[in-house]
């Protein structure tokens, strides 16, 4: 089977910064890739070019049969196939957890309302977040309103999701939660990306980690690549915590 | 001379064609002011500079000039029969409509770009992204400035009287033409704008207090 993702040569820059320098990798069906690297490294840069959320200067960027370095890419239709989580959850603060997740299930897909929560209560189920349907996000933990973006993705059925340090907004209590969620993802057979700095759970659920650095792919390999850095910059950066 | 039942009666009038002319100003003012708002935060550079420049103009313009170009101006496109309330509901519907569009693009854009994106991310289209999940949280935002701007509505409405319209100001002018008791005539005027501005302001008021405690 072909690729989910498919990076090649992605550059991208903000003014005179250099940002993305020649990215390429590969996500197959049902993998799960850590992308771990120092702050300023491009990590996120990159996870929004995959969601053309920002749009590349140069390569190509291929997602779920989507060519996302077109200019004449159907956004809409790529963000159909892609689900996104962000570290600072973005709820709909107006809307109920219920209603935050029917939004993109009505208005795009045409679902009716009860068949809309019908879904959010299941897709609420799977984050272990049943009884908290109709609370407003402020009402609930970090942790619980992390769930409840990852359930809102998970509604409209994503082929691929992203995770952008989901959990780095959380105290370690409830990382545990959302990192849970996200095993089950992983094992249930859901292609992602996750932007992380818990070497720990990349090591144990990814199989690639992805090292970028200044820019590039550094260096890549299976989860064991972290107990056995080949260049001194990723031996650097897992020596010194972060 | 005294003020009697009938002046009294007059200046009431003056009062009702205040709240009048102030919810023209308003109803007006808001539809096109919604449009400008909307027409500010567009994607497209070209709108956006549109609707700028057409704010800037009027806000640059003292209110007693606009009302008295739309005055002048209706007159030469061959329009000067029509009521003084025209020209008075024109100029104040043009003048709202700028104020009101920079106060509601200032709530728009105070909703965090994160919900544009994470809408956006959901596939939704642009105008779902804006009516669904950007207005109902500026709406909040507004409610308090907005009912602020009213109460600046009705008092400017006294300026209408430069173009022969008889509001409560002008009523009281009129008035006091033919007692000439200038103080009581505009104590009564001034009560009366009070009685009109004072539930609009402690509605005002107690809608941002209600906010503050919902951000808490
Ligand atoms: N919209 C933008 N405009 C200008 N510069 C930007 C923009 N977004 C990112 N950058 C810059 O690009 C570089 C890489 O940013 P990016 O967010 O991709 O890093 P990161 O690897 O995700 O870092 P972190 O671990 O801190 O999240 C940084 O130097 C940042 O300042
Ligand atoms: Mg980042």
């Amino acid at each position: 089977m072909s690729a989910v993702v498919s990076l090649s040569n992605v550059h991208k820059s903000f003014g005179a910064v250099q940002v993305l320098r020649g990215v390429s990798f590969e996500v197959g069906p049902g993998e799960v890739v850590a992308v771990i690297g120092a702050s300023g490294s491009g990590k996120s840069t990159a996870l929004r070019c995959i969601n053309a959320l920002e749009t590349v200067d140069s390569g190509e960027i291929t997602v779920c049969g989507h060519k996302v370095h077109d200019p004449a890419l159907d956004r809409r239709a790529l963000r159909r196939d892609v689900g996104i989580v962000f570290q600072s959850y973005n709820l709909f603060p107006h809307l109920t957890v219920a209603q935050n997740i029917m939004l993109a299930p009505t208005c795009v897909k045409d679902m009716g309302k009860a068949e809309a929560r019908k879904l959010a209560e299941s897709v609420l189920a799977r984050v272990g977040l049943s009884e908290k349907a109709d609370n407003y996000p402020e009402q609930l933990s970090g942790g619980q309103q992390q769930r409840v973006a990852i359930a809102r993705s998970l509604a409209m059925q994503p082929k691929l999701m992203l995770f952008d340090e989901v959990t780095s907004a959380l105290d370690p209590q409830l990382t545990g939660e959302v990192l849970r969620v996200m095993e089950d993802l992983a094992r249930g057979g859901m292609s992602m990306i996750l932007v992380t700095h818990e070497m720990a759970f990349a090591r144990k659920v990814a199989s690639k980690v992805i090292f970028m650095h200044q820019g590039k792919v550094w260096e890549t390999g299976p989860g064991a690549m972290l107990d056995d850095p080949q260049t001194q910059e990723l031996r650097e950066f897992l020596h010194n915590g972060l | 001379m005294s003020l009697t039942p009938v002046h009294l009666q007059f200046i009431a009038i003056g009062g009702l064609w205040t709240i009048g002319l102030s919810a023209i100003a308003f109803i007006g003012g808001s539809i096109i002011g919604f449009a400008l708002a909307l027409a500010r935060i567009s994607p497209s550079p070209l709108v956006r500079r549109l609707a700028a420049g057409y704010i800037q103009i009027v806000q640059g313009t003292p209110l007693l000039v606009t009302l008295f170009l739309f005055y002048f101006g209706l007159a030469v496109i061959g329009l000067d029969r029509l009521p003084a309330i025209v020209a008075a509901g024109f100029g104040l519907v043009v003048y709202s409509s700028a104020f009101l569009a920079e106060i509601w693009r200032g709530c728009l854009e105070s909703v965090p770009k994160t919900q544009w994106e994470a809408a956006e991310c959901l596939a939704l289209t642009r105008w779902q992204r804006m009516t669904r999940v950007i207005l109902p949280q500026a709406m909040r935002i507004a409610t308090a400035p907005t009912v602020g701007f009213l109460v600046q509505i009705v008092k400017n409405t006294s300026l209408a009287s430069v173009v022969g319209f008889v509001e409560l100001a002008q009523a009281g002018k009129l008035v006091n033409n033919t007692i000439f008791e200038p103080f009581t005539v505009f104590i009564v005027v001034a009560a009366f704008y009070f009685v009109i501005c004072y539930p609009l302001s402690a509605w005002s008021r107690s809608l941002e207090r209600k906010l503050n405690v919902g951000r808490r």
